[in-house]
Formats: C-alpha cells, structure tokens, sequence
C-alpha cells in the first residue's frame, strides 16, 4: 500500500510540479529510473517468497539507481554510452520480467 | 547493479545476506507484526500477505520505503516531461545526427520542390503573357479590319466634303470618283450620305436620285472621311480635283478639316458563298 500510494503522490508531484532536471542529470535518469522499477519488482516478489527485508529493499533501490547511473556514465566517458544504456535497458528489463512473471504465479498460481 | 543469469535468486532484495526470518531479532521483537511471515506462498495467501505487508505502520524502514517510492513516482514524470520537451541540445550525438540527416534530406526534397514549383510559375506567367499579348495583337487587327470592313465605327482626324448641287448636275460617276480619291488619298474609312462606303460598294444613278449600296441619298451630299486631313482636302481641292470639277457641272463643293470626324454608319457584309480563307 504504502509504495502504491508513494509512487502515485510522487508521480502527481512531477506532474504538478513540473520539476526542471538539472542537464548534469539528465543522462542518467532513465536508466536509474528502470533500475529502481527494478528494485521495486523485486521486493514485491521477496515478499511473496517470504524473504523480503526492509533494509535490503532500501539498499538494492539506492544500490541499483547508483550502479546504473555509474554504468551510463562509465558508459559516456568511454564513448560506448548509447549502447551501454541499451544493454543495460536489456538487462533490466528482463528482470523485470521475470520478476513479474514470479509475481503473477505466486498471485495468481499461473 | 547485481545481475546473474540464475533465475529466482537474481532479484535485488535476495542478496540479502541473510532471510528475512533470521533477521534482527531486537527488530522483530519491537514489532512483532512488520516481520513477514516466512515461506513462499500461493494464491490468496500470497495477496494477503501482499495486504498485509503494505499496510502502513509507523516504521523507519516503511518511511524510507515511501521516500523513494515518491521519489521514483517523481522521477519518472520528470523524465517523461523532459523526454516529452526535449530539445535539441539535449539530444545525443546519434540522435543528432539522424535529425541533421531527416532536416537536410528533407530540405533537399523541399529545394526540389520549390525549383519545380518555380519552373511551373515562370511557364504560367510567360504563358499568360504571350498569351494576353496575342489577345492584344489579335483584337487590334479585329479593330483595324472591322474600320476597313466597315462593321466598326471610326472616329479620327478626317474632312467633310458637302456637295451642293440643286440642279441636280452632280451624277454617280463624279461620287465614284470623289471616293476613289478619297482612298488614293489615304481615307480609311468613308461614309457617304449616311452609308458606310466599303471595298464593295457601289455608286448608282436612279432618275436623278444618287444611290450608294442601293440605297439613296439625300442632297446636299455630305461625305466624311477620316485620315490624315491635308491629304485629304489637298487631294479635293487640287486643279483638275473633284471641287473644281463639281463646280464646273455648276453644283458647289465645301471641304472642312476637322479633327475629330465621327463614322458611326456601319456596312453589314455579305456571308462569303464562294471565297473561302487559304489556310
């Protein structure tokens, strides 16, 4: 409930806000953005398997946002950023999904 | 970021050193509910532990949750405003690229365009010129032909020559040659007692009474004629002209310059029934 209710307020702030992102950060947002919907797939499916930790939720969220912004940056400064970005959007997409997919046949046994 | 190709363990909150069951146990005693009961579960146990889980309670793991639940619900509407008005200076090199490749290609087709456009324009008008100039050649012979066929009125510089002739002396003959040195002199267009004198016009004699075309004219015969006016009286009043040779039939003849001299008698042609146009 509370992540439900956290990422609708947020959403709404952005919205209504409209916050400038500052250029230094633009590059790396997406990408942290994907990591972090990462992380959070992957508590909801902790918590299904029964071993999900507040603690390690927090640190994998931070952890994976910082990681992946360091990738892209890593990524530009040695001149292969768009394709490191792609791959790491591959990367993580796929744990979304197969986090999902554990998600859905915990849910609905399918 | 933490990735291996191994299926179930690879999620992030799995790397957790330990299970939550064996967790802090200080932390568990103070809230004994924010412990996750252990075990995989299925079906509507899973969704009421997912209920159960997301209720709020008052912890400083639940708040940090929601921290960054708002910030990542904030983020994404960021990056999709931005991704949204994103402009050119935020665009990648590639990106860029491809935008220079679409704007030129574009523009080469749009120049292209425009040279066809232009083409077509330039043919129109010059078109439309030759074609309004012909327009303007074309009804000036209409005019000049119609003056000469006498289906067109006239008006211009000319003479009117007025025979008086009460004892009736003047006959066609001397009218014929009045026109024909009316024409010799360069009349361009004639009209004698009212009727418009053309290429087939004839003079006849009718006990007394003078015909043009066949058809009568009063006496005094007033004849107008337009052209340059000092050729045309000159050519009346020279020795041997008509004047002197209407006088000596003993009738009088007046020739008055004048520079504007109206024709508005008009001769209707006869359709061609033979002659036909060389094409």
């Amino acid at each position: 409930m509370i992540p439900v209710l956290g990422l609708v307020v947020g959403l709404a702030l952005g919205l209504l806000l409209d916050p400038s992102v500052p250029v230094w950060l633009q590059p790396y947002l997406p990408i942290a953005v994907i990591a972090a919907l990462d992380a959070v797939f992957g508590a909801v499916r902790a918590v299904l398997d029964g071993i999900f930790n507040d603690k390690v939720f927090v640190v994998s969220f931070l952890s994976n946002v910082v990681v992946a912004a360091f990738i892209v940056f890593l990524g530009d400064q040695l001149g292969v950023g768009a394709q490191l970005s792609t791959g790491v959007v591959v990367v993580l997409g796929i744990r979304i999904f197969s986090n999902v997919a554990s998600i859905r046949r915990h849910l609905f046994k399918a | 970021m933490t990735f291996s190709p191994q299926g179930p363990t690879n999620d992030p909150t799995n790397d957790a050193p330990e299970p939550a069951i064996r967790r802090n146990a200080a932390k568990a005693a103070q809230a004994p509910r924010q412990r996750v009961s252990s075990g995989s579960v299925d079906g509507v146990a899973a969704w009421r532990r997912l209920l159960r889980v997301g209720r709020p309670r008052a912890t400083r793991a639940n708040a940090l949750a929601a921290v960054l639940a708002i910030a990542l619900g904030g983020a994404i509407a960021a990056q999709v405003q931005l991704t949204n008005e994103r402009d050119l200076d935020q665009l990648s090199q590639s990106d860029l690229i491809r935008v220079l490749d679409d704007v030129s290609l574009r523009a080469t087709r749009l120049d292209q365009q425009v040279r066809e456009l232009e083409a077509t324009r330039d043919r129109l008008k010059s078109g439309v010129g030759t074609s309004s100039e012909a327009i303007a050649q074309a009804q000036k012979r209409v005019d000049t032909l119609g003056i000469l066929a006498g289906t067109l009125g006239a008006q211009g510089p000319g003479i009117v020559l007025t025979i008086r002739d009460p004892s009736r002396a003047v006959t066609g003959p001397i009218i014929l040659d009045v026109m024909q040195e009316l024409r010799d002199a360069g009349a361009e267009a004639i009209d004698i007692g009212g009727v418009r004198a053309v290429a087939s016009t004839f003079i006849g004699d009718d006990n007394g009474t003078l015909t043009v075309d066949g058809v009568g004219i009063a006496r005094p015969v007033v004849i107008k004629a337009i052209g340059d006016r000092k050729t045309l009286a000159s050519a009346m009043s020279i020795p041997g002209g008509i004047v002197e040779t209407v006088r000596q039939k003993g009738a009088s003849a007046s020739v008055a310059e004048q520079s504007t001299v109206k024709i508005t008698s008009l001769h209707t042609p006869a359709p061609m029934t033979h002659a036909k146009p060389v094409p």
